[in-house]
């Protein structure tokens, strides 16, 4: 792939004497976003793990804006420009939304003008702000975990299946958030089983199946093409719209 | 809270007003002992419960901010005491020789503490639990046979300057003619020492550093995909703790005067300092104020009041056996097992978690 951020080659991934990624390839195209869709087990959540060093690859190269990260540790992979949400929204209970936040700022105090901007979009962080995380809401808690991601400028987020068991109007914002998120240049992968979320979103995607990527193009042509989709997925747009 | 304390106590407060109460008694008392009370006793429970104060927070600093269960925190509480006993002993009681114990012992310390960090951080909690059980119990060995240096199993005695000793006068309380000694200076000393290493303790916990350890804790995983280095944060906590042991142990032998394997190396002083925590509240840090102190009152007190209630139930079949002195470690099991029952986090977080919900 020609402009591509992000390159996974031949990766393979065991986790204890599980052979869960078996030779994954695709790239991901700077500054647009790429959804990884797949049916459960598929290896999603693997790849996105492997990616970030918290499940290293036993074979294969990823490298990241020309540099190779496959074998570093995840905290050099986050300081090299990748953020991550993973599925379970990984927020830290005890401490509150705001030291959340500040947290995950590497570069110093976070900026005034990007806390507003992430407020815009998810105004519970505000009322919140001085609770501890443990106490808010399913919905609550994803939002503090893309803010977290987005609290500075990343090159690359990894973003795993945020809308999972999340209010419509919160998905809503979240596809603003996202929406602005494309246009600072930012590079988004995300794995989502929401199709309809997936396809308003997504400029690319990767389909995989077994620990394998077995369809790679543009979205719009999935997204137009019913018969694909239910090779690939075992839906069609229609009947999740 | 004023302006100043909140400073002081880095803006967490105690957050409950029992717990306050409770807080402010404690202090006062400590601050008061040697004048509230009479005889020995008293006075050596009081700079007990200061040393313990500490050394529970370190441990707190570890196993309830960082998440690591170690058992080597006697062997650094231990090398503190060591470290200025003998400097004591072969160097002679000045001040000097006192400075220069104490910084052996930290550089010691120190050294081991980023030695063990580095080797064992690395693996599972339950290989680091074991490794650390295992270098404490070489250390305490080790401690044992080195007679010729370390004095053995009998420890060593040493004298201290001549403004800490108990013979020295240094003047009387102008009101009630009280004398002031030495034994009150060292008293003073160790108080402070000690309401200074746990602010400096609290100051940790509450500061950015303080903050990514308490992410670890919860979960290590999302710390290192956040851009934090577990292994370096975790170590660095590690070598935070062992000083603050290594300064409690000091304390501690400048108090006794002696020091020996069973004073400072000893598995039970080990379990002694884990109920303290558990008992006042892990990750509070004044959770080891209230369970130094209801730990050390009880080891000291309770076969005094089990004395009385024998003679009280004298006459009544089976009870003064059941409250005979002797069985004082039983009943101090049972406090344990009820305190974990009744508050399962521990003192302070009950008391916190009641506040918040009566504010809500």
């Amino acid at each position: 792939m020609p402009d591509a951020l992000l390159t996974l080659a031949g990766v393979h991934t065991h986790i204890g004497q599980y052979h869960i990624l078996q030779g994954v390839d695709f790239g991901v195209p700077r500054g647009g976003v790429t959804v990884l869709l797949g049916r459960n087990g598929a290896g999603k959540t693997t790849t996105m793990r492997t990616i970030m060093g918290l499940n290293p690859p036993s074979r294969g190269q990823i490298t990241f804006d020309g540099a190779t990260i496959s074998g570093l540790t995840p905290h050099a992979i986050a300081r090299s420009g990748v953020a991550y949400v993973p599925e379970q929204m990984g927020v830290f209970a005890d401490l509150t939304v705001a030291e959340n936040m500040t947290l995950a700022a590497l570069a110093g105090p976070p900026d005034t003008a990007r806390l507003e901007w992430i407020f815009s979009f998810f105004p519970a962080l505000k009322k919140f702000w001085r609770s501890p995380a443990g106490v808010l809401s399913g919905g609550q808690k994803q939002m503090l975990a893309i803010a977290r991601a987005v609290i500075e400028p990343r090159a690359l987020l990894l973003i795993d299946e945020p809308t999972k068991g999340i209010a419509p109007a919160i998905i809503d914002n979240m596809i603003g958030a996202f929406e602005e998120l494309k246009q600072q240049a930012t590079t988004i992968l995300l794995v989502e089983q929401n199709f309809h979320f997936a396809s308003s979103l997504g400029d690319t995607v990767a389909v995989m199946d077994d620990g394998r990527i077995v369809h790679a193009g543009s979205m719009a042509a999935l997204a137009t093409d019913t018969t694909l989709q239910s090779r690939l997925l075992g839906l069609s747009l229609d009947a999740h719209g | 809270m004023s302006g100043f304390t909140n400073t002081l106590l880095s803006g967490d407060g105690p957050r409950s007003r029992v717990l306050t109460a409770l807080l402010a008694v404690i202090v006062g008392v400590l601050a008061l002992a040697p004048f509230l009370f009479d005889g020995a006793q008293a006075i050596n429970t009081a700079a007990k419960i200061c040393v313990f104060i500490v050394l529970a927070a370190s441990y707190d600093l570890l196993l309830g901010y960082t998440g690591i269960v170690s058992f080597a925190h006697t062997m650094f509480f231990g090398i503190g005491a060591y470290g200025v006993g003998l400097a004591f002993h072969f160097w002679g009681p000045t001040w000097t020789a006192g400075l220069a114990g104490l910084g052996i012992a930290l550089t010691a310390g120190l050294i081991l503490a980023l030695a063990i960090g580095f080797v064992s951080l690395r693996v599972k909690a339950i290989f680091y639990a074991m490794i650390t059980l295992a270098v404490a119990s070489a250390f305490a060995i080790l401690a044992g046979q080195l007679s010729d240096f370390t004095g053995g199993e009998d420890g060593r005695s040493f004298r201290v300057p001549e403004l800490l000793r108990p013979t020295t006068m240094l003047f009387q309380m102008p009101l009630t003619g009280m004398s002031v000694t030495g034994r009150i200076a060292t008293y003073y000393l160790i108080a402070l020492a000690a309401a200074a290493i746990f602010l400096g303790a609290l100051r940790i916990v509450n500061s950015p550093f303080g903050r990514v350890l308490q992410a670890i804790r919860e979960n290590e995983f999302r710390a290192g995909a956040l851009g934090f280095d577990v292994v370096a944060y975790r170590t660095i906590g590690n070598c935070l703790a062992a000083a603050m042991a290594v300064l409690a142990g000091a304390l501690y032998a400048l108090w006794l005067r002696y020091v020996g394997p069973d004073t400072t190396l000893s598995f039970a002083i080990m379990l002694d300092i884990l109920l303290m925590v558990v008992i006042g509240g892990m990750g509070t840090l004044y959770g080891s104020v209230i369970g130094a102190t209801i730990f050390i009152l009880a080891q000291s007190y309770l076969q005094k009041l089990m004395v009385i209630a024998s003679s009280a139930f004298k006459g009544v079949p089976l009870l003064p056996d059941i409250f005979h002195p002797d069985r004082w470690l039983l009943w101090l099991g049972v406090l344990f097992v009820l305190s974990v029952y009744f508050f399962p986090t521990g003192l302070v977080g009950t008391l916190r978690a009641r506040a918040a919900l009566q504010k809500d």
